[in-house]
């Protein structure tokens, strides 16, 4: 056994057809997993030469005309797709950064409960709202946010407005509306893996800062936070590229003709133009953008991290 | 994050000196997260009150958490609706098929790249982890499901989605927990790499497959968008979250329809018909969560550090 147990753990260095031969099953399986792979995840990588092609159906990608960057410059010379652009970054950025302080803050706050069934019972229902789908999600906004609902009514009370507004129809809310929702639904959610950061920090750090006399305040900033900044970081890193991906399911369903001009974003646009108007090619363009600034952006924030001597992804 | 496996709610509290600034501290903080229940449940409360409410008497507002005028006439409105019923079958269908589906090919997957002596194990992961971050984008996906024929089919909600990196990813760093000593002695015993899966590793991943299984499951459950934009014009495949975001773009736009007229007929509106269907569909997973709450926990913790 203990010869054998060696055998495992030095690393196969050489090829070894022998090897190869005995991991049979698993390389067919693997095999397997490839074919998958390159169908479903590599081949539409393939598709973005639609984007520097005057594409047609009737001609698919080997026999339509490549124009070079032409689809790209049409696609900044539209207004429309500048505002998307501005829409998307807007509310990515909205989204990430209220999503993070209210999981952080949560996460601190819950942990400050000694309750232990109250505590418990808060965070089950926390979770809530993050397994409701989208449409659920504004379907209920759309409730709680009209004439009648309760935050007109409030608000009518409170003595705020004078007659209930309509929240959907003017697009200096817009924005607020979605990042609210995201925080309504994700909060609870995202505050699980904080809650676990803070619980594995040694607790002698609270002894010990008992006895300097911290009071509550000072072990939140002092010990807690610091101890939870490396999960902080890795999470902000692996979000950082999803910012441009925040902006379809809410936005698409939220939004109506009113607060177009600011309810529209990348993904929006690629269907329209790609999907319903059929314009195959500038759809791709739009969609070639979105993952090369969205690779941009995981590149740029590794390195900040890197230099700065906080983890990294890679 | 040893202590991550176990339920995170079990520790010990911070204990603290009570001074005056703790005990307000305390106050404002339970206040804090009595508020932040009733903005979490309220909303969901809202909707099941104004479901069971009779849809006339609902238009006239001031319903809070409990409905005012008590009417079964919204669902029996629901459960006549043809697609509605539709949707509800191909969605339970897509739930089921698709996780067993997705959870057998994940791990398989894991187990594989979770071989300590699989030659390309590392290659493999590579592989997988790059289609985290590069994917082909709306257009050329759709056009390679069509010319795959998986639009206007059932099989485009389980076949394309069925491997995910990041399951895989979280269910690997779980196998890899487990000790090789398992693996060798069983060969020893004459079992090939697959009876090793089945036997050895698989009854001690129940956890974790439960913890994938779920967000599998969920994603399933609650997407739509595939269905509208692959499935458009096959309304037998329709599902039913798609049923109910055409439910809501119609009362949105407030069209009157012969669909609205009939409705008058039942003293039912389109908003407290929406807030049955809405009812309906989240019934099955807020049924479930509370129950499966120590699996997701904990998964959630191992998929998010290790990566």
């Amino acid at each position: 056994m203990a010869s054998k147990a060696e055998k495992v753990k030095s690393p196969v260095k050489k090829f070894d057809w022998k090897e190869f031969k005995r991991q049979k099953v698993l390389m067919i399986w693997a095999a397997l997993f490839v074919i998958y792979g390159i169908i479903f995840c590599y081949l539409p990588l393939a598709g973005w030469v639609m984007g520097f092609q005057n594409y047609t159906p009737k001609n698919g990608l080997l026999h339509s005309e490549f124009i070079g960057l032409d689809k790209f410059r049409q696609l900044f010379s539209d207004t429309t797709f500048l505002r998307v652009i501005r829409n998307t970054l807007a509310m990515g950025v909205m989204n990430l950064v209220f999503t993070f302080v209210a999981a952080i803050g949560f996460a601190i706050l819950l942990n400050e409960i000694v309750s232990k069934g109250g505590k418990k019972t808060v965070q089950t229902i926390s979770y809530l709202p993050h397994f409701l789908s989208w449409i659920v999600v504004t379907g209920i906004l759309h409730d709680i946010l009209s004439g009648t609902g309760i935050v007109n009514e409030l608000l009518l009370k409170a003595g705020i407005l004078s007659q209930p507004l309509n929240f959907f129809a003017h697009p200096k809310y817009f924005w607020w509306i979605v990042a609210a929702a995201n925080v309504w639904k994700e909060t609870g959610w995202n505050a699980i893996i904080y809650l676990s950061a803070i619980t594995s920090i040694d607790p002698c750090l609270y002894e010990a800062a008992s006895i300097d006399g911290a009071g509550r305040w000072a072990k939140i900033r002092n010990i807690i936070l610091p101890g939870i900044k490396p999960t902080i970081m890795i999470l902000l890193l692996m979000n950082v590229g999803n910012v441009l991906n925040a902006g379809f399911e809410v936005q698409y369903l939220l939004g109506n003709g009113l607060v177009q001009s600011v309810s529209q974003t990348i993904d929006i646009y690629v269907l329209k133009w790609g999907i319903s108007q059929n314009d195959f090619a500038i759809g791709t363009a739009a969609g070639i953008f979105k993952s090369f600034v969205s690779i941009i952006l995981i590149v740029i924030a590794n390195q900040i991290a890197k230099r700065s001597g906080e983890e990294s992804l890679f | 994050m040893k202590k991550s496996s176990k339920d995170d709610i079990n520790i010990k509290p911070p204990k603290y000196k009570t001074s005056v600034g703790s005990k307000i501290f305390t106050v404002c903080n339970v206040i804090f997260m009595i508020l932040f229940v009733t903005v979490t449940l309220y909303p969901v409360l809202n909707t099941l009150a104004i479901s069971f409410n009779d849809g006339v008497d609902a238009l006239r507002g001031g319903i809070y958490i409990w409905p005012r005028k008590w009417s079964l006439q919204n669902y029996i409105t629901v459960l006549q609706k043809d697609n509605l019923l539709t949707g509800a079958y191909i969605s339970v269908a897509r739930t089921v098929l698709g996780t067993v589906l997705a959870l057998a090919a994940n791990a398989l997957l894991a187990f594989i790249v979770s071989r300590k002596r699989f030659l390309f194990k590392n290659q493999l992961s590579l592989f997988w982890v790059i289609t985290m971050y590069v994917n082909g984008g709306m257009i050329p996906v759709f056009l390679l499901y069509k010319n795959l024929h998986l639009t206007n089919s059932f099989w485009v909600y389980v076949i394309p989605g069925m491997v995910s990196a990041f399951n895989m990813l979280v269910m690997r760093t779980y196998m890899q927990g487990i000790p090789d000593s398992l693996e060798e002695s069983a060969q020893l015993d004459g079992a090939g790499y697959m009876t090793i899966f089945a036997r050895i590793i698989s009854p001690l991943c129940k956890p974790v497959y439960a913890t994938v299984a779920l967000f599998i499951a969920v994603g399933q459950w609650n997407s739509w968008f595939d269905a509208m934009l692959y499935n458009r014009m096959s309304s037998q495949y329709t599902t039913l979250q798609y049923e109910l975001m055409k439910l809501l773009s119609s009362v949105t736009n407030q069209s009157a329809s012969a669909e609205t007229m009939k409705n008058v007929a039942n003293a039912v509106t389109p908003t407290s018909v929406r807030a049955a269907a809405t009812i309906i569909t989240m019934l099955p997973i807020v049924c479930l969560y509370p129950f499966l709450q120590r699996y997701f926990v904990a998964g959630l913790t191992i998929g998010g550090v290790k990566e």
